[in-house]
Formats: structure tokens, C-alpha cells, sequence
């Protein structure tokens, strides 16, 4: 196959995605919402209970909204990252990715296509939220926006990667529930999305070494950084660490030879 | 094509040393009940996963060692429905050309060859939600030749479909291997769609018991009719005799 090749099917993936993505109204709305009430309910609750200090890349004291905005932001990329690959899984048994992996192209190009694909909706939707965020008096700097990009393709394909790495390796996974209870809401508050992590800290030490190795607090963090025109390079690594090891993860799950499509066959 | 094929789940052997041969231009049968292994067989081949044993080939292409050209000549429509009900008819198509690496232009020219065949192209526009269970399908079947394959695989493809959307299926894709030399692998088990020039090839319990033609069945057993012979192979006669009884 030549490269031109490669690109139509990268082309023609994003753009199932992105239709699928704009006609199913439902999960448009709330994918929006979700981050939107944590914004506009919990953020104005907590606003005088968390007094937030200066810390980078903050440089004055900053409201609790404004605090936990880039939280939200990777919300959206966790959540869609979970319900991308997932759906996979559970829409019609199956049917969609086979149609995918029935393909001539590599499974592993095949694989990221699908990454790609899902990370860029999940942009479009981020940037949204902090179009509307902006009504909030959340208003990084312009060139924040910009420097924003790369730090949300990052995280985005690395919480997506994980949501593949869980489709190819979890069989009981039937519904969205048990990957909230068991996935998104350990990894959301066991980060600094809510939270700083010194705070984390002088409340418990387990909690705070697990928010330390959990791959969203260094996704929130790349991003919250971006947002301000500053570079984290400690959070760069570990995502892109943490990337490469579930790319890995997740091509190996869903080769032919083991994983997922047989297993899960045998169970049918 | 496939060659001494064994597969298993755990410690339940799902098929066990199955061979046969789709030649091209012919309408081969896999003719099994429920649960013989004729889905198995079918993602074996389609490289969904790999054999424990034995080898695929396709077009002397090894599946497991040249899976690009192997699928590339493949089409396939699967067991469960596997459109996007909320994108058009259209979309659905150009998805799966793109997966082939089709180009813009030469895809749009394909899907409306298609949809004219299966005379759906006024609903190109259309949701698949929209649909017919039978136009679904149609669509499928469409959708599986877009890149003209030579050997066309359809699982159980008639299933919950009425009479005439079968009837149109079936003549539909008989027509094909006559007039374009398309190897047809079609599993069913139902024996009235077995026709007169069909290979057919009884798969049960995860072993091919018998394959040739509808005549050479009949000879074998000695039956009157190839729905007695199917009965009499898969151990299912004393059944067929109390429902008739």
C-alpha cells in the first residue's frame, strides 16, 4: 500500500468519527454538559470553601473555577477516550471494528487511525468548552489557546490508547457504568484536576504518591501549563511514557494471535 | 483455501481439522446448524484472530503471513448487521472505501455501480436507520463488493430477512459468481437455499462430514432430498422423523 493509501483510510476514519460524532445528538449534548454542571455547580460550591494559593503556572491568586477548568478540559478527553474505545466493544457486538479490522491496512495503523480519529473530536469538543468557559472569566491568554493544541493531542491520545488497552484486555466491560465506577471517577479524583496536590499531600501520603503516578493528573497538568504558555516537562514525559506504553499495550491485545477478538468470540 | 483448520475456545474445540475449497466463480454452500462453527470459521479467515492449527490461504496468499492482498480480494457481510444506522447509506459506503484505500472519485463511481444493482440508489441520501431489515442488507452486500473482490464470504446473511428480500439476495449474489467469477463462501442452514449448482460443504460440530455437489450428497446417503441428507448426516434424522411424525 503506498502512503497516499494510508491516507484516505486515516481520512475516511476521522471522518465516520466526526459524523457519527455530530449525529448522535445525545452524546454531542453530553459530552458538553458533564463538564459544564462540574463548572457552573460544583465550582461555585466550592469557590469558598477551597481557597486556592499562587502556584504555577498561576501567577495571582486565581477563583476555584478557574482552578479546576483544565481538570474539566481533560475530563473530556478521558471521556471520550473511554467511550470511543469502548463503544467499540459493546456497539452491536462487535460489528463496527470488525468492519475496521477487516481492512488490508495494518492492524496497528488501523489502531491509531481509530485513536486519531476519536482525539479529534474530543479537541473540537474541548476547545468548545473553553469557548463557553470563557463566559466564566476563564481567559488564558490567546497564545494559550494555541499552546493548548499539542498538550491536548497528547493527553487525548494517550487517555484514548488506555480506553483501547481496556477494550482488548477487560472482558466483563458490558456497560459505561462499571468503567465510571471502576476507571474515570478513581482516575478523575485521584488527580489535580479538583485539587492541587500539595493540598493532596497534607491530607494523605498514599493519595498523594497515587495521584503522583496517575497518568490524568500529568495530562491536567500539560495541559493546565499550555493553557498559560508554560511548559511542563516532567508531565510531557510521562504522558508520552505512558502513551507509548499503552500503544504498545493495546496493538498486542488486539493481535490476531491472542487477545481480545478471540477470547471474546469464545464467550459469545 | 483452508487447509487442516483447528480452533478452540478454553477446552472446547470448535473446529477440528476442517479443509475445503472455494473455487472461483462458484457458489460454495457451508451448510451447518447453529453452533457447528461456521462463525468461527468465517473470522478465522478474516484474520479477526488466528488458528491454533492449520493454514489459510487466499488466492496463495497465507493470512497470517500476507494479510494485506488476502483481504484486499476479500468481501465480506457478517452474521450481525454492522452499518451505521445514524450515517446515510452513502457515508457507510465511502467509510468502507476508505478503508480500502479508495480514492474520492473512483468510490463515488463504485457506490452508485452498487446502489444502482441493488436498485437502492435513490436512497443513498438516506439514515440506514430508515431502512429495511432487507435494504440493510442490500446495502451490506453493496457495501462487501465496493472494492471488487474475487471471493465474497456472507455469514447466515438471510437471517430474519422475508421471502422476497432472501429470494432477491440470493439471486443477487448466484448472479455474480456467474457473470463475474466471484467465489462465493455463503453459510447457512437453511437447505432451501441450496441450489442445483451449488458446491455444498456440511460442517458439524466442528468437522466438514461431507462436501460435493447436491448429487453427490444424495448419492452418499442414500436420501430421497438433500434436507433428508442433511438430517441423516448431522445425526439429526430421528429428530426430522418425529416432527414429521
Amino acid at each position: 500500500m503506498r502512503g497516499a493509501a494510508y491516507a484516505i483510510c486515516l481520512s475516511g476514519v476521522v471522518e465516520r468519527e466526526a459524523l457519527r460524532w455530530l449525529n448522535q445528538r445525545g452524546r454531542f449534548v453530553s459530552a458538553l454538559v458533564r463538564p459544564l454542571v462540574w463548572l457552573a455547580i460544583f465550582a461555585a460550591g466550592f469557590h469558598f470553601v477551597l481557597g486556592v494559593s499562587i502556584i504555577p503556572p498561576y501567577e495571582t491568586y486565581i477563583p476555584y473555577e478557574v482552578y479546576i477548568a483544565p481538570g474539566l478540559v481533560a475530563m473530556i478527553l478521558l471521556f471520550n477516550g473511554m467511550q470511543s474505545s469502548l463503544s467499540m466493544v459493546y456497539d452491536r457486538e462487535m460489528g463496527s471494528m470488525k468492519t475496521l479490522l477487516i481492512s488490508p491496512f495494518p492492524r496497528w495503523f488501523l489502531l491509531v487511525a481509530k485513536l486519531l480519529a476519536g482525539v479529534f473530536v474530543s479537541m473540537v469538543q474541548a476547545y468548545i468548552f473553553l469557548a463557553i468557559a470563557w463566559f466564566w472569566d476563564i481567559t488564558p491568554p490567546w497564545a494559550g489557546y494555541l499552546a493548548a493544541l499539542p498538550a491536548l493531542l497528547l493527553s487525548g491520545l494517550m487517555l484514548g490508547a488506555l480506553g483501547l488497552v481496556l477494550s482488548s484486555f477487560i472482558r466483563q466491560l458490558e456497560n459505561f457504568a462499571g468503567v465510571m465506577n471502576f476507571v474515570i471517577f478513581p482516575m478523575f479524583f485521584t488527580s489535580s484536576a479538583l485539587y492541587p496536590l500539595w493540598r493532596v499531600r497534607e491530607a494523605s501520603l498514599p493519595v498523594y504518591w497515587l495521584s503522583e503516578i496517575n497518568p490524568f493528573t500529568h495530562a491536567t497538568e500539560l495541559i493546565r501549563f499550555a493553557l498559560y504558555e508554560k511548559f511542563a516537562p516532567l508531565s510531557a514525559l510521562v504522558v508520552a511514557g505512558y502513551l507509548v506504553l499503552f500503544v504498545i499495550l493495546a496493538v498486542w491485545g488486539y493481535d490476531p494471535g491472542r487477545g481480545l477478538m478471540a477470547r471474546r468470540a469464545g464467550g459469545e | 483455501m483452508v487447509s487442516g483448520l483447528s480452533h478452540a475456545f478454553g477446552k472446547r474445540r470448535v473446529l477440528d481439522g476442517v479443509s475445503l475449497t472455494v473455487r472461483p466463480g462458484s457458489f460454495t454452500v457451508l451448510l451447518g446448524l447453529n453452533g457447528a462453527g461456521k462463525t468461527t470459521l468465517f473470522a478465522l479467515i478474516t484474520r479477526l484472530y488466528h488458528a491454533r492449527e492449520g493454514r489459510i490461504a487466499v488466492f496463495g496468499h497465507d493470512i497470517k503471513h500476507e494479510p494485506a492482498p488476502a483481504l484486499a480480494r476479500m468481501g465480506v457481510v457478517f452474521q450481525q448487521p454492522t452499518l451505521d444506522l445514524d450515517l446515510t447509506v452513502e457515508q457507510n459506503l465511502r467509510y468502507h472505501a476508505a478503508l480500502h484505500g479508495m480514492p474520492r472519485r473512483l468510490a463515488r463511481a463504485r457506490l452508485l455501480e452498487e446502489l444502482t444493482r441493488i436498485g437502492l440508489e435513490g436512497r443513498r441520501r438516506d439514515k440506514v436507520r430508515q431502512l429495511s431489515g432487507g435494504q440493510r442488507r442490500r446495502v451490506e452486500l453493496a457495501r462487501a463488493l465496493l472494492h471488487h473482490p474475487s471471493l465474497l464470504l456472507l455469514d447466515e446473511p438471510t437471517v430474519g430477512l422475508d421471502l422476497a428480500s432472501r429470494h432477491f439476495l440470493l439471486e443477487h449474489v448466484r448472479s455474480l459468481c456467474r457473470a463475474q467469477g466471484i467465489g462465493v463462501l455463503w453459510a447457512t442452514h437453511l437447505i432451501d437455499e441450496v441450489g442445483e449448482d451449488a458446491d455444498i460443504i456440511v460442517l458439524h460440530q466442528g468437522r466438514v462430514v461431507a462436501s460435493g455437489r447436491p448429487s453427490a450428497l444424495l448419492e452418499r446417503t442414500g436420501a430421497p432430498d438433500l434436507r433428508r441428507a442433511f438430517a441423516l448426516l448431522t445425526g439429526m434424522e430421528n429428530a426430522e422423523n418425529r416432527e414429521e411424525g
